[in-house]
């Protein structure tokens, strides 16, 4: 028997090896080939359904929002209790989308994250797309829109100035740094890849407007240092920066004294919830174009596993955040505060915080299961609900708490009216819209980036012997 | 070569590298070599060219902080003169002193961002000499390659230890291939 025993150690010669970031062994020629091949074939004919769709919701959106300008904000259903309804709602839901882009562009940079290169890209366009669709709602829900310059700190007739104590004015700038910040960080990833673009071109078209959206890229090791040095700082910039968005929009409602906004759990509970929502809309969004466009070596199931993880993970620090403002509320004795709370859940609208419960705490506990982080269908319902479960969670916070507040003779309901409904939907017709053109128009994956991490991008790496399957690597100290 | 191109007047060469380990190889020799004026072209960025090059950090960084200060100081000027002097305004009974300044940070907090990401952004490109229409070495037909899959060291004319014929054969012995003489456009 003493010769079946197992032995006590193991020969093991060097490191386990890395799942690959792209598979099949991939060349730097196919993956440009694959990428900038999108933008340069013939406009499929699902694009041009898609878009007329799309662009027909965004015309009607504007269309409403055209109709609440000329009318007055009478034509949405916010009354007094509710002055902050769909609009505010509609505002943080989209901000909160645009945080996931930057977390992958940013802070998964500066942690060495290398499966981020994968999906970077989009998820900065969706970033920007999504930001713009938010920046509509403070615009117009002010009422009268050409008032809109008093948020400016600029010299006026009157002699007033804004009061840079406010956390609205915090919010004006919080969300204009983001938005520009976000473009140049953007732009600047694409810059060598237009450069891509531009020696791909074949039309004149082509070669003129990546030419000169290239700005001159060469690719050059004297260029690539300072490209790199500003990368690098632009992530470290971006990196509180995207932290500070949602936790000042989250001042909004803390620094109040309404029971169930007065909370100081707000900050990190709606960044949290904010990188939760956006990563949920970059799977949405990403795996139509994955099978569209057969990403699959370079988007692979790595990756969405990854992506379900950090769903997962977010997904629970917020129904930690639901579970202990619960709790804060019956522990801090506050009446207002319990009657605010027992309202959210057992109120007039129970069915809109149990959705969100269910649809943000329950249903991506899922996610624990490998294979339903590997399955398309499982992935894309877990999002869905994502998705709706981040907008009910936005408007239980805003309205719900709104509706009830200190005095029971100032209680309303709120309904909202058709204008409401299809405003929200133009603004996901002008994010699809921006979406689909992104696709069309520029490399959707990060080309120069997803080369840097094929194992013949190290200057170290030699090639397999012949025969052998491992590449070996020298460690390089 | 044609007599007309050789009246014309070199720019360079530029010799073609099979892979990023082979490039950075060069990339030490030439160093050591002793050259000034020359740059590697590749897809992406390479891991440790810099050292390779014999170049120093970028110092990007510290123009930054610069720009990051001048964020600062005028988020600081844009809050306190009209806070403090042109429209003193007391909000919850707190005025405007050394005891409510947390509540000013959140803009000065953005704006040294913002200006800092404006410098990041527009130093890259001043740093580089970019934007620029053209290049010479657009001229060079292979070229387009190095924005796919191609690595490319290029030496200029303009080198002191520059010549024709040493450079080229240099270039050569240290495994480029295609070693090509660049000329000026006419």
């Amino acid at each position: 028997m003493a010769e079946t025993r197992a032995p006590a150690t193991v020969p093991f010669e060097g490191r386990l090896p890395r799942p690959p970031m792209v598979l099949n062994n991939r060349s730097m020629s196919w993956i440009t080939n694959l990428i900038a091949g999108i933008p340069e074939q013939k406009t499929p004919l699902w694009w041009y359904i898609t878009i007329a769709i799309t662009g027909s919701i965004a015309a009607f959106g504007v269309f409403c929002i055209l109709y609440l300008l000329f009318t007055g904000v009478g034509v949405w259903g916010n009354n007094i209790p509710v002055g902050w309804a769909w609009d505010i709602t509609n505002f943080v839901f989209w901000i909160g989308i645009g945080h996931a882009g930057t977390l992958i562009s940013a802070i998964l940079f500066l942690c060495r994250q290398k499966w981020r290169t994968s999906i970077n890209r989009a998820s900065e366009a969706m970033t920007l797309f999504a930001v713009i669709c938010a920046a509509i709602y403070p615009g117009i829900h002010v009422g009268r829109v050409w008032m809109v310059w008093f948020m400016a700190p600029v010299p006026n007739p009157n002699w007033i100035w804004p009061n840079f104590r406010s956390p609205l004015l915090w919010d004006v700038f919080a969300v204009s740094t983001y938005f520009t910040v976000s473009v140049l960080f953007w732009f600047l990833g694409l810059v060598p890849d237009l450069a891509t673009m531009r020696d791909r071109a074949r039309s004149k078209v082509g070669k003129f407007c990546y030419g000169l959206l290239a700005l001159g890229w060469r690719g050059g090791n004297r260029q690539w240092r300072h490209y790199e040095m500003a990368y690098l700082i632009l992530a470290g910039l971006s990196t509180p920066l995207v932290l500070s968005v949602h936790s000042t929009v989250s001042f909004d409602f803390a620094t109040s004294l309404i029971p169930g906004w007065h909370t100081t759990i707000f900050p990190p509970y709606f960044v949290a919830g904010a990188i939760f929502g956006g990563f949920a809309m970059v799977l949405s969004l990403m795996l139509p174009a994955r099978s569209i466009y057969k990403l699959h070596d370079v988007f692979t199931w790595n990756h969405i596993d990854v992506m379900c993880k950090i769903i997962l993970l977010t997904g629970s620090i917020v129904g930690y955040a639901y579970t202990m403002e619960f709790f804060v509320a019956f522990y801090g004795a506050n009446p207002f505060e319990r009657f605010a709370f027992i309202n959210r859940y057992f109120g007039p609208y129970w069915w809109a915080a149990w959705s969100m419960f269910t649809c943000n705490v329950v249903i991506p506990q899922l996610f624990w299961v490998r294979a339903f982080r590997r399955n398309l269908i499982t992935v894309f319902f877990v999002c869905m609900c994502v998705n709706a479960g981040m907008w009910y969670e936005r408007f239980v916070i805003i309205a719900v708490s709104l509706t009830r507040d200190f005095l029971p003779s100032s209680w309303g309901m709120y309904y909202p009216t058709w204008v409401d409904v299809m405003t929200f939907a133009g603004t996901f017709g002008i994010f699809t819209t921006f979406f689909l053109i992104f696709i069309r128009f520029f490399p959707m994956i990060a080309m120069s980036e997803v080369k840097t991490v094929l194992p013949e991008a190290d200057p170290h790496y030699r090639p397999p012997a012949i025969g052998g399957t491992e590449s070996i690597k020298e460690a390089h100290v | 070569m044609t007599a007309a191109a050789a009246r014309r007047k070199i720019l360079g060469v530029v010799a073609e590298f099979p892979s990023a380990t082979t490039l950075y190889q060069a990339a030490e020799r030439v160093r050591d070599k002793g050259y000034r004026f020359w740059d590697v072209h590749s897809p992406f960025p390479i891991h440790g060219m810099n050292q390779a090059m014999g170049l120093r950090k970028s110092p990007l960084g510290y123009i930054i902080f610069c720009g990051g200060l001048t964020g600062f100081l005028t988020a600081a000027s844009l809050e306190f003169i009209p806070s403090s002097f042109l429209y003193p305004l007391i909000v919850h009974g707190k005025p405007v002193n050394f005891f409510t300044v947390p509540a000013f940070f959140p803009v000065m907090f953005e704006l040294t961002v913002l200006f800092s990401a404006f410098t990041a952004f527009f130093g890259v490109f001043v740093m580089n000499r970019l934007p620029r229409l053209h290049h010479p070495i657009f001229d060079y037909e292979q070229f387009r390659r190095v924005t796919d899959d191609a690595f490319f060291l290029i030496i200029e004319a303009s080198d002191p230890r520059f010549s024709d014929t040493v450079t080229r054969e240099f270039l050569e012995e240290i495994g480029g291939k295609d070693v090509t003489l660049l000329y000026e456009h006419d």
